[in-house]
């Protein structure tokens, strides 16, 4: 957690961005403006290379008719919003014990090995910053990265070191599962909807179910 | 084996679209506007006779939290708020029903929300879940554009708005009155209660929290008949349910099957089984990280619900099913919950913001042996000292893998201390 | 009411009344640390936790509603075992340096822990370190021993206002403090290290100056502003080291402001502490007889008619009393006390009274602010009005130059011709006041210290006739004077015609030759550079300048005298210390004086003068007891100006001699007051 504010130069949503706030603060009744802060502190993070600075708080307080600590507590208090630059690419690996018991070790090692950087840290390039995070929520698909709004499935050391590759490369391998399963369908084989599943899910296979 | 006619969430992969179109052909949005013309009391009547018990992890009968809402408005408006902050470890079903049923959901808002007289919904998704948010949005989108929701839903002149919030990645939000706290652009703070939402919710207008899945099932439970969700599962247990099944299996997934599935039948039967076979089991998790985890002579026979896993001194939690074979150090994996709890309590109050901090650094300690043996005895303490003293939940989510660890495992946690001693004893020596 | 059991003990409380109060009224004591009777319900510290039958977990008992029937066991075993468990918490990561803590003797944490503190340390893991936090020139943080009980936050948004403290991060990361490290810009501010229960806020002025046990402590009044705050100095030998609100609710509940807290280093800067003379052009120091000489050789030279005498804003009633007492015997009777050029008239005291009582602003649900800057000149019952008008969203109307209050107000406009409007209907807000039950005004000293004053008083008077501001339980006509000596004054009626500008004028045309000014030091005095000048105070401020006779008098915490606050409630003072070198309480050098000039004063005890002063004005004897006065006419019809209102007080933490000679006081208005208005006057 940052503690210490970093400052920058001067905040303003971009024009598209303002005409969405307008939009936004119809969703919530008029004397709750607040109820906009998180909206707007993602959206504003995304217009500032992934970080949240002390002119966006002020500029949000302003426009919410907000005290500029209530921001900072909001800003301070949840997870994604990162309160100092970032790189260019944010590797979230979750840890957690569903991700840890399905090798979330391995994944992190790789992504260490082939950054050269450790968690919270950020490439000296200013290219990669590599975080560690809790539970993502995709627990049958473990272990998971997240990277810009997707989430990388089903790794393990060789994908998730391809994975990075293909950023550095230029051409993001394409999200969801990395070993080959079809989402969180049991991996090869579909146990139920059979009246939906795709062909290749329905082969029998129970003889060698096993994919580790 | 549920039989596939009886599965709600048949768009549970993804097999298809998620489009109103193809959302349709699976029978969403089939005679919505009869539903709601049976009337309030006939939806909560319904709901009440299917039994379905909360899905976010509580178990609260559903039709019976709907009619705490007021009948009468005192000049404030009723709102639905729909918990898609899905985050507790080992859980990942929330996630399945936006970005592949989301209909189900938009339907379910409409129906839940005519039955408490709601405005609106806000559905308040977690900040990491971006495409399932999408996902979601481009079907509230369509909803509106096709009568479904809006002015006069469905036709039937009831004016229902469906709005999303987005998280910002806090599993405390996950706590009702966090959850609120956070739509209306504050910490995820749970609230002192009462008031209860019913009565003081968001925007200090009654509120109904629901889960997505409790709130997803409703149009089909409707359709079918309360009777009919009612006949599956076991009594006080009924319907179907979402499993999720990670760790340790050969096949990860998640699974809509009866409530009351034997949890070897669950983890054999769409699982693939326990890595190196059933033998090969340690423990399971069977409801989400908050609850005590099983060792396997519990497994072998239990059964996925509320009573049965009460029983065990467990529970069916979200029903995320965390399998742990031989080769786990069990120890470690409760140490990573730990750290978790640690990470995500709000700070609020005291025994929380303290006690998962103490109770992690000598997880920590105990992972690798350095303690003393009669800290066992004080963890456990520690662990009671914040069980049902803390604000909100999260207290004794934090409380019990540790209690669970030191039923089943005291032995393994013990034979750790010892061997530290006696290998620091012959460092000395040596 | 409701009925409910505690320990046994089965007791009525009104309805709505939580499980903690219900057991204070039941003389059972449930420990706490977030509960404040007077801050939002928190909730978090789960020191109080209660046992409630029938509830499957142990109940917090601050926000716990008290309802029929209840049963409460406040002592069982599981409530002991929580509180054990919840100190043993808190205690993990604090810092147990109470040897070096300022708030080691008066710490809840500490007592508590003794009290119902588990006795043991089982903890070995390191202690969190928590950075210190910068929130301005009067809080000194050691936020290490924070135990976030949000007290300071809650305080900040609610009675202060100025929502600038926050708690930041979460979990045990989770750290109080004030946005980006700035100070707390509150009047109020140091409140909040009273109502830390620890030693994370302590004060900075104080720190390490005295252990509470070496403190002696009296029970005595504020003087920095009218309200006449309920104060506690706590002195150790000669030195007052500090001042503490005393509870008062009618007046300031538990709080008081940042200058009745700090201002009280300036005690001991720039004191009168020996009698001086103007010898040669150049003040000199001489003895109590030489001064007295030198003044006596002056009034027997002098025609009585040719002397005048001005008080002013912080004397005690009796020393007011007895000079007025000695220029009567001198043949004199101008004495004037309103050295701010106010209008307002000592005949009725109903005209310059906060007659709805400092309470009544809980109770309005109207207020109409003319030219009333209630945040600089009275900040405890500006947060009280604050209070209200949050709660309630009352309407408040202001009429003046833009300022903060700290809530929302209708901004009416910078023109007394608004009044008349208001008078005669024409105005929205005239529908306010008609539909208000109990509607007040208050008049700041900016209206009527104006040349036509004495026609907005006459035009507030009407309007509180028209609009039922006057009722049998009620008077909703307010005066806000700034001085602790102003009521005082007028109810001695120390005012000449024409104000201290016809004193001026006198002076300057040669019909006064001698002033008596007794701590006038508010005002520009250059006017009296022709006159020969006795100047009787604690400080050497503006009054000294032209002084030609310097006699030291005594602060407020040197002795023992009567103030009349804005309300017309006598309050007795009383001395902490003593004066320093030959300063002496004030009355006894107007007795001495008396005895020099031949004029002997009739009084040779301070009980003496007192039962004369009640004698003949009985009011004063009326300790402690709010009056009701008759309504009645007064204020004069005349033209208004067309100019603004000009506030008073530019900068809150320089408004008397003892705030000005305060370092404390001087860092604070640098550091902390960056008003507009400040900057205007000081462009201007």
């Amino acid at each position: 957690m940052t503690l210490n504010l970093v400052d920058a130069g001067a905040f303003e949503f971009s024009p598209e961005n303002k005409k969405w706030a307008a939009e936004e603060l119809k969703k919530y009744p008029d004397s709750y403006r607040q109820s906009c802060v998180m909206p707007y502190l993602h959206r504003a993070q995304e217009q500032n290379h992934g970080w949240v600075s002390i002119p966006i708080m002020e500029y949000i307080a302003d426009l919410l008719d907000m005290a500029y600590i209530r921001v900072h507590e909001v800003a301070s208090f949840y997870s994604m919003y990162n309160l100092k630059p970032v790189g260019k690419h944010v590797i979230e690996v979750c840890t957690t014990t569903p991700c840890w018991l399905r090798g979330s070790d391995d994944v992190a090692a790789a992504c260490k090995k082939e950054l050269g950087i450790g968690f919270g840290e950020t490439t000296a390039d200013g290219e990669f910053t590599l975080l560690e995070v809790e539970c993502a929520g995709a627990c049958v698909n473990a272990p998971v990265i997240a990277y810009k709004e997707n989430y990388y499935e089903d790794l393990d050391e060789d994908t998730t070191t391809a994975f990075i590759k293909s950023i550095k490369a230029g051409k993001v391998v394409s999200c969801g599962p990395q070993n080959g399963r079809f989402k969180s369908c049991p991996k090869g084989r579909a146990t139920t909807l059979k009246d939906f599943a795709p062909k290749e899910l329905l082969k029998a296979q129970d003889s060698k179910g096993s994919d580790k | 084996m549920l039989a596939d006619k009886d599965r709600i969430f048949t768009n549970l992969y993804g097999f298809e679209g998620t489009d109103l179109k193809s959302s349709k052909k699976r029978g969403d949005w089939k005679n919505t506007k009869k539903l709601l013309e049976n009337g309030k009391d006939w939806i909560v009547d319904e709901m009440k006779t299917s039994g379905l018990r909360g899905r976010g992890g509580a178990g609260f009968p559903t039709g019976l939290k709907w009619s705490f809402m007021p009948k009468e408005s005192d000049g404030r408006p009723s709102y639905l708020v729909v918990n898609a902050d899905e985050g507790e470890p080992g859980t990942c079903k929330d996630r399945e029903i936006m970005r592949h049923d989301p209909h189900k959901l938009v339907e379910g808002c409409l129906i839940a929300g005519f039955a408490m007289n709601a405005i609106a919904a806000y559905i308040y998704i977690r900040g990491e879940f971006a495409e399932e948010a999408k996902v979601m949005q481009a079907a509230i989108d369509e909803a509106y554009k096709a009568g479904l929701i809006g002015k006069d839903s469905c036709g039937t002149g009831y004016n229902f708005d469906i709005y999303i919030h987005r998280g910002a990645g806090a599993y405390i939000c996950g706590e009702e009155t966090a959850l609120i706290e956070s739509i209306e652009g504050k910490k995820g703070q749970p609230r002192l209660k009462p008031p209860f939402p019913a009565n003081v919710g968001v925007f200090g207008c009654p509120t109904t929290v629901n889960n997505v899945e409790s709130i997803a099932v409703v149009p089909e439970v409707l359709r079918r008949g309360g009777s009919w969700f009612a006949a599956l599962g076991r009594e006080n247990n009924t319907g179907t349910k979402l499993f999720c099944i990670s760790g340790h299996v050969n096949n990860p997934c998640n699974v809509e099957e009866e409530m009351g599935i034997p949890l070897k039948d669950l983890i054999e039967k769409h699982a693939g089984g326990v890595i190196g076979g059933w033998d090969n089991l340690l423990a399971i998790i069977p409801g989400g990280s908050s609850v005590h985890m099983i060792p396997k002579s519990i497994c072998d026979t239990v059964l996925m619900d509320f009573d049965s896993l009460r029983a065990e001194g467990t529970g069916l939690g979200t029903a995320a099913v965390i399998v742990m074979d031989k080769s786990t150090d069990i120890v470690a994996a409760i140490a990573r919950l730990s750290a978790f709890y640690k990470h995500e309590s709000c700070g609020q109050c005291t025994p929380c913001r303290e006690g998962t901090g103490w109770m992690w650094r000598m997880m920590e300690r105990l992972v690798s042996g350095d303690a003393e043996l009669e800290e066992v005895d004080m963890l456990l303490d520690v662990t009671k000292q914040i069980e049902g003293h803390t604000i909100c939940a999260l207290g004794d989510a934090a409380a019990w893998p540790i209690q669970g660890l030191l039923r089943h495992f005291r032995p393994e946690v013990e034979r750790r201390i010892e061997e530290f001693k006696k290998s620091k004893l012959n460092v000395k020596l040596g | 009411m409701v009925k409910l059991t505690i320990d046994g003990t089965e007791i009525e409380v009104d309805t709505g009344s939580t499980v903690i109060q219900a057991a204070e009224q039941a003389g059972i004591e449930i420990p706490r640390f977030c509960y404040h009777e007077r801050l939002s319900i928190a909730g978090n510290c789960r020191m109080c936790l209660v046992e409630m039958e029938k509830a499957p977990k142990l109940v917090a008992s601050c926000a716990m509603p008290a309802s029929e029937g209840m049963v409460i066991h406040t002592n069982s075993e599981k409530v002991k075992k929580a509180r054990e468990g919840v100190m043993e918490f808190l205690l993990i990561n604090h810092p147990l340096d109470c040897p070096v803590c300022d708030q080691g003797g008066e710490c809840d944490l500490q007592d508590q822990s003794v009290a119902y503190g588990g006795g043991s340390k089982r903890t070995t893991e390191e202690r969190r370190i928590v950075s210190e936090k910068f929130m301005g020139p009067l809080i000194k943080t050691t936020m290490t021993r924070c135990i976030h009980c949000t007290r300071c936050v809650r305080f900040a948004d609610e009675i202060a206002g100025v929502p600038e403290l926050g708690a930041i991060g979460r979990g045990e990361g989770m750290q109080i403090t004030t946005y980006n490290e700035k100070e707390f810009k509150s009047e109020m501010s140091g409140n909040i290290v009273d109502l830390c229960p620890v030693g994370a806020l302590t004060s900075r002025p104080y720190a390490f100056k005295a252990r509470p046990w070496e403190l002696t402590s009296t029970e005595t009044i504020d003087i920095h502003d009218a309200l006449g705050a309920n104060i506690r100095a706590d002195a150790r030998g000669r030195e007052v080291m500090r001042i503490l609100p005393r509870l008062n609710d009618d007046i300031n509940s538990e709080w008081i402001d940042d200058k009745s807290r700090h201002a009280v280093d300036g005690l001991t800067k720039n004191r009168l502490d020996r009698p001086y003379a103007r010898i040669k052009g150049k003040l000199t120091e001489v003895t109590w007889q030489q001064a007295f000489d030198i003044i006596a050789a002056k009034i027997k030279k002098t025609d009585g008619s040719k002397i005048a005498a001005l008080t002013g804003d912080l004397n005690d009633a009796e020393s007011m009393y007895a000079l007025k007492k000695l220029i009567a015997s001198l043949g004199s009777d101008k004495i004037e006390c309103r050295q701010d050029g106010s209008a307002v008239e000592s005949s009725s005291r109903v005209s310059y009274l906060f007659n709805s009582a400092i309470s009544g602003v809980d109770e309005t649900d109207a207020v109409l602010l003319i030219g009333s800057d209630l945040r600089r000149e009275a900040a405890v019952l500006n947060s009280r009005l604050r209070q209200n008008s949050v709660n309630r969203r009352m309407n408040i109307a202001y009429m003046g130059p833009k300022i903060d209050l700290t809530y929302r107000v209708t901004e009416l406009g910078d023109d007394a011709h608004i009044l008349q409007d208001i008078l005669e209907g024409k105005h929205e807000f005239s529908k306010v006041l008609k539909k208000a039950e109990k509607p007040m005004l208050i008049l700041g000293r900016s209206a009527l210290s104006r040349s036509d004053g004495g026609a907005i008083l006459k035009l507030a008077h009407d309007i509180a006739d028209k609009y039922g501001f006057i009722l049998e339980d009620w008077n909703g006509f307010n005066v806000l004077h700034t001085a602790a000596a102003r009521v005082g004054g007028l109810d001695l009626d120390l005012t000449v015609s024409g104000g201290i500008e016809s004193i001026f004028a006198g002076v300057k045309k040669g019909d006064i030759e001698i002033v008596f000014n007794m701590g006038a030091d508010e005002t520009d005095l250059s006017a009296l550079s022709g006159a020969f000048v006795i100047y009787q105070g604690s400080h050497g401020d503006e009054g000294v300048r032209y002084a030609d006779v310097i006699l030291p008098g005594t602060a407020y915490t040197e002795k023992s005298g009567l103030y009349v606050n804005i309300e017309g409630r006598v309050q007795r003072a009383e001395r902490s210390i003593f004066g320093p070198g030959d300063a002496r309480e004030d009355w006894t050098i107007l007795r001495a004086l008396s005895d020099a000039l031949g004029k002997t004063l009739e009084f040779d005890t301070l009980g003496e003068l007192r039962a004369a002063l009640y004698k003949e004005y009985p009011a004063f004897a009326a300790l402690d007891e709010l009056p009701s006065e008759k309504w009645c006419d007064f204020g004069v019809n005349a033209a208004l100006l067309k100019e603004g209102f000009i506030l008073p007080i530019t900068d809150f933490y320089q408004t008397s001699p003892i705030a000005r000679a305060s370092s404390v006081m001087q860092e604070c208005s640098g550091i902390m007051y960056d008003s507009p208005l400040k900057e205007e006057a000081a462009h201007g």
